[in-house]
C-alpha cells in the first residue's frame, strides 16, 4: 500500500471530481429558448406536498407523479427505521495514536520518534492511562456527552495483516475470504424490500462492499444533488419518453452480466426519481442547520442528514473517511490531517442530526481494517498491525468502552496489540439491539461471539 | 489434455466479442474484416500485430494544444486513452492495462514521468516472459516508491513489497507462504535507493549494496544469501505460482472461472513455455468459454475507448479524465495495490458516470432539431442510431425497446413544429440510450 505522502494531490483530485460532477449533473436542462412554455415542451411544473412526510417536492412533468415510486412512498411513510452509518478509515489506523498510553514506558521505548506526550491530548476519562490524539478533540467532546462508545482494541483472532483480506473480513462480517456479500447487504436481504434501493446507500462513486447484497437492490451515489440524466439535443416530451425507456431497458435478461447491467439501469432510474428534490436550488437543497467543514466527506454527511430529514427510507449507509491511514512512513502529519477532518465532520453530522431531531435514529460505526505495529519502523511510520480502534457514535450509544485497552506489555507474537473486542460480536450486537434482527441469519457463527450492551 | 478450442461459427458477433475482450472493441467494419480470417487467423493477427502504428486524429486538449502527459493534470490518462483508441496493436494495449491492474501502482507516490515509464515497460513485456516482467517491475522506480522498495533497507526493513509480491503478484493470499517468508522476502529485497531533487522529485534509482542485507535468509524452506532477483525467481518457480497465474490471467478475458481440465492444461502450457505469457493468452482467446459463455462488463477505460473507436473520434477533450474517474477507473490511479475490482464496475453511481461518458462521446455530433430532416419512421431512426455507433450487435430485447420508445415519442408529435423537430430529438435520444444500454456496457 502506498506511503502517506501526496495527500494534497489526492485532495485536489477529489475536489476536482466534485466540481466536475456538479458541472455534469446540474439537474434538469434549461427549457430551450423559443419553444412554447410550458405545454409545448411537455414540461409541466407542479408542486405537491407528499402525504407522508410533508416535504415539498417540485416535480417536473405530471407523468412523473405516479413514477414517484410506490415502494419508496410506502417505505417512507412507514414507521421511522433505525439507521446505521458505517464510516471506514482506509489503510489501518494506528490505534496507539488514536488513544495513546502517553506515560507508558514500553510505549515510549517502542515509539522513540512517534510517541505523543500526555500534554498533547486530553485524558480519556474511562481509562486514565490513555490520551486522545490531539486532533480527536471533537470525538472527546461527544464522548464527554455520553455519545461515544470507544473500542480501544477491536479485531479478531488470528489477525490477517493484509489490507485486503482484513478489510474484506470486516466488510463481509466473517473471517471468510470466499464470502462475497457484505454484512449490511445480508442484513438488508433479510429486512429490506425489493423496491427500495435507498435502503442500502453507498455514499461514494462506487458501491461499498459491506453493502453488497444478494437479493435486494442497494444504491450508490456520491452526493444526492448530482443525480440526473441529460442527453445532448434531447428535451421536452422526447426527454420524458427517453427516461421512461430506462426501466424497460433495465428489465430482466438471461445472460448474467447483461442482466447485471440491466438491473443497474433499472436501479439508477429508480434512484433518479428519489433524489430529484435535492438538485433544486442549484444543489443547495440540503438546508443544513449547522455548518460543516469544507471537503467531500463532510459534504456527504451533510447530504446524508438532509436525506434522512426528507424522510427518504435509508437503513444502512456506508461512507469512506478522508485521510491516508496506511502510515508506513511520515506518520504524524498524515494521521493528524486525516483524523482532524474526519472528527470535525463527524461532530458536525451529530450536531446536524440533533438540530433536526433525528439523533435518536442514527448510530455511526467508525472502523478501520486493523491497527498498526506497536513498534515504529525506521521510516517514521508503522507497519501493519492487529487490533485497531473503533467508535460507535450516536445519542443512543451507551457511551461506555467496549473491551479494554490491552496494554503494550502483552503484545502478540508479531508485536501487535491484542484484540479485546471482536468485530463480529459488535456486528451481532448491533443487529440485535439496534436493527432488531436475529444476528444468526446475518453473521456466520454469530452464536459464538460475545454480545456487548451497545445502547443506553 | 490440450486446451479446448472453440469450433463453432466465427462470424461478426464472435469477432466483435474477441475484439472487445482482447482490445477496445471494433472500429466500424473491423469485426466483419476480422471474421473473414477465421478464429485461428484472427487470434494470430491479434497476438502478432507487428510494429505499432497510431491511426486517426492526433490527440489534443480542450484548447487544441498537444497533450503534455508529464506536466498537465490528467494528460497522462489522455495519453494512454489515445493509444487505446488509435493503436494498431489492441491486444498489446489491453495487456498493458491488464498488467497495470495486476501490478497496480499509483501515481500518488511518484509522478507522471515515472508512471509512463512503467507503462511502457508493460507495453514492451506485455506478451513476453512473466519472469522478466516481474523482475523489471520489482526494480521499476514507480513501484519502488509505491510499495516502499526504496524505504526497505538492511537497518530498517519494510515488508510492503515483499508481502504484495507474494499475495497479489505471484502466489495469492495465504497460498504457500508464511509471515516468516514475508519478513525474509523483505530482507532479500533490501538495497534499493533513490535521491530527491527539488525540481524533478525522486531521481537516480539504483541498487546500493551497502543497504542490502547480505545475510542468510530462509524463504519457502530454502536457505541462501538471497537478493531481489532471487526473490522474484523463488516466487515464479514456487509450486503454487502457475495455479495463481492462470486463473488470474484468465479472469481478465472470461468472467467465469476456467474449467479444471482447462486450468491444468494452461498451467502446463505456461510452465512448459518457460513462463511466457503469449501462448497462454492465445489459448484463452481461442477457448470455447470466450464465445459461448456469458458476456463481460466493460471497464470504464474499455467502454470509453471503445465508444471513441466506434465513432472514429480522437482525443479532443480533457473531459475523459474526470468522467473515467467518476466511472471508477482513473488510469495510473488504481484504488489500491490490488487494482480494480472487476466484479464491481456497475452500480447506480458508475452507471450515471457511464451515461455521462456516452453523452460526451456523442455530444459534438448531436443533431439540430431546427435543421435536421429525418423520417418519422421507427425502423429507419433506430437503424440510423445503430449505424452511428458502428452497427454493434444488439440483443432483440434492446432493439425492440428502442423501437418502442421511438413509436411512443413519435406519437406525441401532435402539431406541426413537433412533427418537424421530434425525429431529430428522438434520434439524439436513441444514440444516448443505445450507447449507454446494457448491451454496450457489456461484451
Amino acid at each position: 500500500m502506498s506511503r502517506s505522502c501526496h495527500h494534497c494531490d489526492e485532495f485536489s483530485r477529489a475536489a476536482m471530481v466534485r466540481r466536475s460532477a456538479a458541472e455534469a449533473g446540474r439537474g434538469l436542462p434549461a427549457i430551450e429558448t423559443g419553444m412554447p412554455m410550458p405545454a409545448g415542451t411537455g414540461l409541466d411544473r407542479r408542486t405537491f406536498v407528499t402525504r407522508s412526510f410533508g416535504l415539498a417536492l417540485s416535480v417536473y412533468g405530471l407523468g412523473k407523479l405516479k413514477l414517484f415510486d410506490e415502494g419508496i412512498a410506502r417505505a417512507a411513510s412507514g414507521p421511522a427505521q433505525p439507521v446505521l452509518v458505517s464510516v471506514f478509515l482506509p489503510g489501518g489506523t494506528d490505534s496507539l495514536s488514536v488513544l495513546y498510553p502517553g506515560l507508558d514506558s514500553t510505549y515510549r521505548r517502542l515509539r522513540p520518534q512517534l510517541k505523543l506526550d500526555p500534554a498533547q491530548g486530553q485524558v480519556f476519562s474511562e481509562d486514565n492511562r490513555l490520551y486522545w490524539h490531539p486532533k480527536l478533540g471533537p470525538i472527546a467532546t461527544l464522548h464527554a456527552e455520553g455519545k461515544v462508545s470507544v473500542m480501544p482494541a477491536v479485531g479478531y483472532t488470528h489477525p490477517d495483516q493484509s489490507h485486503f483480506t482484513s478489510r474484506h473480513y470486516w466488510e463481509v462480517g466473517a473471517t471468510d475470504a470466499g464470502l462475497m456479500s457484505g454484512w449490511m447487504g445480508r442484513y438488508l436481504d433479510h429486512a429490506g424490500t425489493m423496491d427500495n434501493p435507498l435502503q442500502g446507500l453507498s455514499l461514494d462513486y462506487q458501491l461499498q462492499p459491506s453493502l453488497a447484497s444478494t437479493k435486494v437492490p442497494v444504491a450508490s451515489v456520491a452526493t444526492p444533488e448530482d443525480y440526473s440524466f441529460d442527453a445532448p439535443g434531447v428535451w421536452g416530451q422526447v426527454e420524458d419518453r427517453m427516461l421512461d425507456a430506462l426501466a424497460p431497458l433495465g428489465s430482466r435478461r438471461s445472460d448474467p452480466f447483461l442482466n447485471q447491467a440491466a438491473s443497474t439501469t433499472a436501479q439508477s432510474d429508480r434512484l433518479r426519481r428519489q433524489l430529484a428534490p435535492f438538485g433544486r436550488n442549484n444543489g443547495n437543497g440540503y438546508g443544513s442547520p449547522v455548518s460543516y467543514p469544507e471537503g467531500e466527506f463532510p459534504h456527504q454527511l451533510a447530504g446524508l442528514a438532509a436525506m434522512l430529514a426528507a424522510g427518504l427510507p435509508l437503513r444502512c449507509v456506508a461512507v469512506t473517511a478522508p485521510g491516508e491511514y496506511d502510515t508506513h512512513a511520515d506518520q504524524p502529519q498524515a494521521l493528524a490531517d486525516g483524523l482532524e477532518i474526519t472528527s470535525n465532520s463527524l461532530l458536525a453530522f451529530q450536531r446536524d442530526l440533533e438540530a433536526r431531531g433525528l439523533a435518536g435514529r442514527v448510530l455511526t460505526l467508525v472502523w478501520s481494517e486493523f491497527g498498526r505495529r506497536a513498534e515504529e519502523n525506521g521510516s517514521n511510520g508503522t507497519d501493519h498491525g492487529a487490533a485497531g480502534s473503533g467508535f460507535l457514535i450516536g445519542t443512543s450509544a451507551r457511551g461506555q468502552m467496549i473491551g479494554e485497552f490491552p496494554g503494550v506489555d502483552n503484545l502478540d507474537e508479531d508485536g501487535n496489540l491484542r484484540a479485546t473486542a471482536d468485530f463480529r460480536g459488535i456486528y451481532s450486537s448491533l443487529l440485535e439491539q439496534w436493527l432488531n434482527q436475529d444476528a444468526a441469519a446475518v453473521i456466520p457463527g454469530a452464536g459464538s461471539f460475545q454480545r456487548t450492551p451497545l445502547l443506553k | 489434455m490440450a486446451v479446448p478450442v472453440y469450433r463453432g461459427r466465427f462470424g461478426k458477433p464472435q469477432a466483435e466479442r474477441l475484439l472487445w475482450r482482447a482490445g477496445f472493441g471494433p472500429r466500424p467494419g473491423e469485426a466483419e474484416k476480422l471474421a473473414k480470417l477465421g478464429l485461428e487467423g484472427a487470434v494470430h493477427k491479434l497476438t502478432n500485430p507487428g510494429r505499432e502504428r497510431l491511426r486517426g486524429p492526433k490527440p489534443h486538449d480542450d484548447n487544441g494544444h498537444p497533450l503534455a502527459p508529464f506536466d498537465a493534470y490528467g494528460h497522462d490518462q489522455l495519453w494512454w486513452l489515445d493509444r487505446m483508441v488509435r493503436t494498431s496493436r489492441p491486444l498489446a494495449e489491453r495487456m498493458t492495462l491488464i498488467w497495470h491492474d495486476w501490478f497496480a501502482t499509483s501515481g500518488d507516490t511518484s509522478n507522471a514521468r515515472l508512471m509512463i515509464r512503467q507503462n511502457n515497460l508493460f507495453r514492451r513485456h506485455g506478451l513476453g516472459s512473466f519472469s522478466t516482467l516481474l523482475t523489471e517491475v520489482t526494480r521499476d522506480p514507480a513501484m519502488l516508491l509505491w510499495l516502499s522498495g526504496t524505504d526497505n533497507s538492511k537497518d530498517s526493513p519494510n515488508e510492503n513489497y515483499g508481502r504484495e509480491l507474494m499475495e497479489l503478484f505471484t502466489l495469492g493470499a495465504g497460498r504457500g507462504y508464511s509471515e516468516q517468508d514475508v519478513r525474509e522476502q523483505a530482507r532479500a529485497l533490501t538495497g534499493w535507493r533513490n535521491d530527491w531533487d527539488d525540481n524533478l522529485g525522486p531521481v537516480h534509482f539504483r541498487y546500493d549494496r551497502r543497504r542490502h542485507d547480505g545475510g542468510s535468509k530462509r524463504i519457502f524452506g530454502k536457505r541462501g544469501h538471497f537478493d531481489w532477483k532471487d526473490s522474484c525467481r523463488l516466487c515464479v518457480h514456487h509450486r503454487l505460482h502457475a495455479s495463481f497465474f492462470v486463473p488470474k490471467l484468465w479472469s481478465y478475458f472470461i468472467p467465469t472461472p476456467p474449467p479444471r481440465g482447462t486450468q491444468r492444461a494452461l498451467q502446463r502450457l505456461y510452465v512448459a513455455h518457460g513462463h511466457q505469457v503469449k501462448p497462454v493468452v492465445a489459448s484463452i482467446l481461442k477457448h470455447p468459454a470466450l464465445y459461448t459463455g456469458p458476456r463481460m462488463v466493460k471497464s470504464p477505460a474499455v467502454y470509453t475507448a471503445g465508444l471513441l473507436r466506434a465513432l472514429r473520434r480522437g482525443i479532443d477533450t480533457e473531459a475523459w479524465t474526470w468522467l473515467m474517474q467518476l466511472a471508477g477507473q482513473s488510469l495510473f490511479y488504481p484504488p489500491n495495490v490490488a487494482g480494480w475490482d472487476d466484479t464491481r464496475w456497475l452500480d447506480t453511481a458508475t452507471f450515471w458516470a457511464r451515461w455521462e461518458i456516452a453523452s460526451h462521446a456523442i455530444r459534438k455530433r448531436a443533431l439540430d432539431a431546427d435543421k435536421a430532416k429525418l423520417p418519422a419512421d421507427s425502423v429507419k431512426l433506430t437503424q440510423r442510431a445503430e449505424h452511428f455507433l458502428g452497427n454493434p450487435t444488439v440483443t432483440g430485447h434492446t432493439h425492440a425497446e428502442l423501437k418502442r420508445f421511438v413509436k411512443l415519442a413519435l406519437s406525441d408529435a401532435d402539431d406541426h413544429w413537433k412533427k418537424r423537430s421530434y425525429p431529430a430529438l428522438i434520434e439524439n435520444a436513441l444514440r444516448q440510450l443505445l450507447a449507454s444500454s446494457p448491451d454496450l456496457q457489456t461484451s
